[in-house]
């Protein structure tokens, strides 16, 4: 195996597994509370969706499949029509402030279009619809989110700020609720407007609100925000920052559509993330950030137990969400060695500043370089899994309990696209998710059931 | 255009793949984009296996859909032959892929010229059949194809066994129970003195498929899956077939008499007489007969049940309870469109009405009409039990993690008897103590002092806090309302807001 000084990109055949993107609905409808998702799709989708999301489904989802037959593919039903009626009944049992379609591989292959199609619909039933194209020809997994933010973007409404006439401060408009309601506009910080993008649950937008609040730097909105009717406004004055590795078509269309100013920022994944995300919003605002050093270090000691176990160890990320150059850089922080982070899609412009801190903590721990293997095959990542004995694999389902039946430490990576991971109070749970196997198998380690496999071949 | 948001029969190339993993030493390249390999997960998660899913995706991505698949799903194809060298690759297309209609079958040929593994199309319309239909289909094309192959090169042997033998087709992977009920097959033909010769697909080797026309009749436990190549044998090597269930008492002695009957006919003298063994099984093996006849029993003489699930299992099961427990079902059901008429047939006269549909609504507002006193159904049944705070046995796939359990648990034969009895009994007597305890004002320890250290006097949370703490899910909320009351009072602080939460997160550990 070869070790390298610098990092080395490369690319595999794209053999591998993920879950498909239209998965996103799972975590988007929880988020955009007033939200309804369609997905334009086959049988296939909806028994991925049904299995993916398990009990989920029984929860009165608000999403649903518009599930294509024969009769659409082969275009003798119209399109408009169907879709139509299907969001006149989604409108009628559930009334919700915005309808959006999530576009499959199907939709692609036909050429329904959706974009076409979605103004119409929307007219007639007066509520708004959103297009996204989650589809496994072009994305994986996380990058869903990313197409369905991406679309939203261009529903923000612009951002506009004035003088008050009467005492003279600066005034500013910041979600269409708010345009409704002028006594609820704000008086400006000092700062321009920051509007962070990517989907997390409202507790951990809570708290990185707070984080930012202790160096005075006020957070304007989210995008998504937990309501589509309070969606963040968006305008050439407005900076945004993203949270999430995934989010790359997202922050093009804020930079090129809405000429928005992207902060890039290592991702507040760690503890080492998160403050040099924090560092980074000061840094472009002209302020002094403010006892982040302290702050760090007492997490850190906070995990001491956790460091512990994992330093040492190596891990393999077989790549299937985005996360992984986040990841691995906060572990290899932790003192672990990493041999392999497979990704789905690397945008080197996107994530740069996060590369770069990969490349310095390396240097800073005295570790070779991981290899970066974009779209990885499955099969390879396995031989070379089998050559290496990583005592620690992140890995899908798919591969989890096979692995673990050949004596290998697994992961189940989608945990962590589900977990909270953000910012420095949530830096526990990413280790207590990574240290979890280890745990559970210090405690199995003298029972010698390690090979549970009659053939030991992987 | 169909608004869907679950379903209970999965699509066509899940059943292609479920037959084809199940073989031992087959391997299956899905025609699909990324993502569509999720039946890898499912087989890993439900059936806890410890290999690799012998399922690969060649994958159809944008390139694909500009220029064709070109040499990639040949390419992919001779990859695995030199990998892992299977006996036989199984090209399945995927809805998705089927609507690019490429020439697949030509892909088929060109590949198998170059490699050593047998290669065939899987040959099943995505648009029109279900997992389960594409399963049976797809077990007829594997069997089809060995044997056709077979005969070319003349090594087909049409001579039987000496002894009286017989193949179990239709156990396969993901299938609810299937694992335990061929072990309870297997059983209940090796006390006959019938020799089990293949079961198929699961364990199978296609290799040895050549073989299957040398036992003496064909085992068909399910319809749902084997019926089509029970058929097929039949036609090709007049091969006879059971395809009568052996779920519940009755039905397994009807079966047993049917192997009885098959087996005499081939048997010039010493004819064999199973009536003894089904007497001594009945009346003392299975607890299931005295269980009809005991007190508990009796007091459920004239509930309302609504049985719904595959046609096998739903018409079975609604069989047992009417005919050997006295129960009333009301609603018989499946979701086995396709096989209405039999299904009909099957249950006429021994419900109040049957219902074909695989809208789940449809059944839940059944069962809500109904107002049953227990349900006995799928996954997605159990939940509309929950909703309707009516109990649910799990009779039928679609099925959860739970219903793949690690421990002995046929629905065949006469130990599967034993275990249906249970699953009834159960279901009825929680049904009956949940609404006993509502009679009787619920359990006396309702209002129990909480482990909580807070007083009332000492702490205040503040709204936002309030809040947040609300947010969090009720099973670990108290412990974080102690975990952070218990920082708030190492730290001398009063008032808890939400900073106060946080940090107690960030310094305590769990």
């Amino acid at each position: 195996m070869n070790t390298f000084e610098i990092l080395t990109f490369e690319c595999e055949t794209g053999n591998y597994h993920t879950f498909c993107p239209i998965s996103c609905v799972a975590w988007l409808y929880q988020k955009i509370e007033d939200s309804f998702f369609l997905v334009i799709g086959t049988k296939t989708c909806g028994y991925f969706l049904q299995n993916a999301l398990g009990v989920m489904i029984f929860a009165e989802p608000r999403y649903a499949m518009a599930e294509l037959e024969e009769g659409d593919i082969s275009a003798q039903l119209n399109d408009h029509e169907e879709l139509k009626r299907l969001c006149l009944q989604i409108k009628k049992d559930r009334n919700p402030s915005v309808i959006v379609w999530i576009g499959t591989c199907t939709t692609e292959i036909i050429k329904m279009d959706l974009e076409g199609i979605a103004p119409k619909v929307e007219t007639e039933i007066g509520i708004p619809i959103v297009v996204a194209r989650a589809n496994g020809l072009d994305y994986a997994f996380t990058q869903g989110e990313d197409t369905v933010l991406a679309a939203i973007t261009h529903r923000c409404p612009e951002y506009k700020s004035w003088i008050d006439e009467e005492d003279g401060t600066k005034k500013e408009v910041l979600s269409v609720s708010s345009e409704q309601k002028r006594d609820e506009t704000f008086e400006s910080p000092n700062h321009p407007p920051l509007v962070l993008f990517g989907s997390v649950p409202s507790t951990v937008a809570s708290q990185l609100n707070s984080e930012l609040k202790r160096q005075s730097i006020r957070v304007s909105g989210w995008l998504p925000a937990q309501r589509y009717t309070e969606l963040p406004s968006l305008g050439e004055e407005v900076y945004v920052c993203g949270v999430n590795p995934f989010l790359s078509r997202t922050a093009t269309t804020l930079m090129r559509r809405r000429k928005c100013k992207l902060i890039g920022a290592p991702f507040p994944i760690g503890p080492d993330g998160t403050r040099a995300w924090i560092e980074k919003i000061c840094s472009v605002f002209g302020i002094e950030s403010q006892g982040l050093e302290e702050r760090e270090t007492l997490i850190w000691n906070n995990l001491k137990d956790y460091l512990d176990l994992l330093r040492g160890k190596s891990v393999f990320f077989m790549g299937d969400n985005l996360l992984e150059v986040s990841l691995a850089r906060f572990l290899i922080r932790c003192g672990m060695i990493v041999y392999e982070i497979g990704i789905p899609y690397m945008d080197k412009r996107y994530q740069a500043a996060e590369l770069s801190l990969l490349q310095d903590t390396c240097k800073k721990m005295h570790i070779p370089m991981p290899r970066i293997v974009e779209k990885p095959d499955n099969y390879n990542q396995i031989q070379r899994m089998r050559e290496l004995q990583p005592d620690l694999a992140i890995t899908g389902m798919a591969h989890a309990n096979p692995l673990e039946a050949r004596g290998i430490n697994t992961k189940w990576s989608v945990e962590f696209t589900f977990a909270q991971i953000h910012g420095f109070t949530n830096a526990k749970d990413v280790l207590e998710l990574v240290t979890r196997p280890l745990r559970r198998n210090n405690s199995l380690e003298h029972l010698g059931w390690t090979n549970l496999l009659q053939s030991a071949i992987i | 255009m169909k608004l869907a948001y679950w379903m209970y029969a999965g699509p066509a190339h899940i059943g292609t793949l479920r037959v084809a993993s199940s073989f031992k030493n087959v391997h299956a390249i899905m025609h699909a984009p990324l993502g569509d390999d999720y039946f890898n997960v499912m087989r890993s998660m439900l059936e806890r296996e410890r290999d690799f899913t012998p399922v690969t995706a060649s994958i159809v991505d944008r390139h694909v859909l500009a220029r064709g698949s070109q040499e990639k799903v040949i390419d992919n194809i001779t990859r695995k032959d030199k990998e892992q060298r299977p006996d036989l690759i199984v090209l399945t297309p995927t809805c998705t892929s089927s609507i690019l209609q490429e020439d697949l079958q030509n892909f088929v040929s060109r590949a198998s010229i170059s490699s050593d593994s047998e290669v065939i199309l899987a040959d099943v319309n995505h648009y029109r059949v279900n997992e389960l239909q594409a399963a049976d289909r797809t077990l007829e094309q594997i069997v089809r194809y060995f044997l056709n192959k077979a005969r070319r090169q003349g090594v087909l042997d049409r001579s039987i066994t000496d002894t009286p033998s017989a193949n179990i087709i239709g156990i396969f992977t993901s299938g609810s129970h299937n694992q335990h009920d061929c072990r309870e097959l297997k059983r209940l033909l090796q006390d006959l003195g019938i020799k089990v010769n293949q079961v198929i697909p699961e364990g199978g080797s296609v290799e040895h498929l050549q073989d299957l026309p040398k036992a003496w009749f064909n085992i068909v436990p399910y319809r749902e899956v084997g019926l089509m190549t029970a058929k097929y044998l039949e036609r090709e090597f007049g091969m006879p077939y059971i395809s009568t269930t052996p779920m519940g008492i009755v039905d397994t002695a009807e079966f047993i008499r049917q192997m009885e009957k098959f087996v005499n006919s081939f048997l010039s003298k010493e004819k064999v007489n199973y009536e003894s063994y089904i007497n001594y099984q009945t009346q003392f093996v299975s607890q299931a007969a005295w269980f009809s006849r005991s007190i508990d029993c009796q007091n459920l003489t004239g509930k309302k049940v609504v049985v719904f699930g595959d046609a096998t299992h739903a018409a079975s099961i609604t069989k047992i309870l009417v005919r050997e427990m006295g129960i009333h079902v009301g609603c018989a059901g499946t979701y086995c469109k396709h096989d209405a008429e039999w299904f009909n047939e099957q249950v006429q006269g021994f419900c109040d009405e049957a219902l074909i549909t695989e809208d789940h609504t449809e059944v839940a507002d059944t069962i809500a009409r109904i107002e049953p006193s227990a349900i006995f159904g799928t996954q997605m049944e159990r939940h509309i039990g929950k909703r309707l705070e009516i109990p649910c046995g799990v009779i039928s796939s679609p099925v959860h993690i739970q219903n793949f359990p690690l421990g002995y648990r046929p629905f065949l034969g006469y130990e599967g008897t034993n275990q249906i009895a249970d699953l009834v009994y159960n279901s009825f007597t929680l049904g009956m103590e949940d609404h006993l305890l509502d009679i009787f004002g619920g359990h006396d320890t309702k209002e129990v002092i909480t482990k909580s250290l807070s007083t009332e006097t000492d702490l205040t949370w503040n709204p936002e806090s309030q809040r947040e703490l609300n947010k969090i899910p009720g099973f670990v909320r108290g412990k974080i309302k102690r975990n952070t009351e218990k920082f708030a009072r190492q730290e001398g602080i009063t008032t808890i807001t939400v900073d106060v939460m946080y940090a107690a997160k960030e310094a305590l550990s769990t």
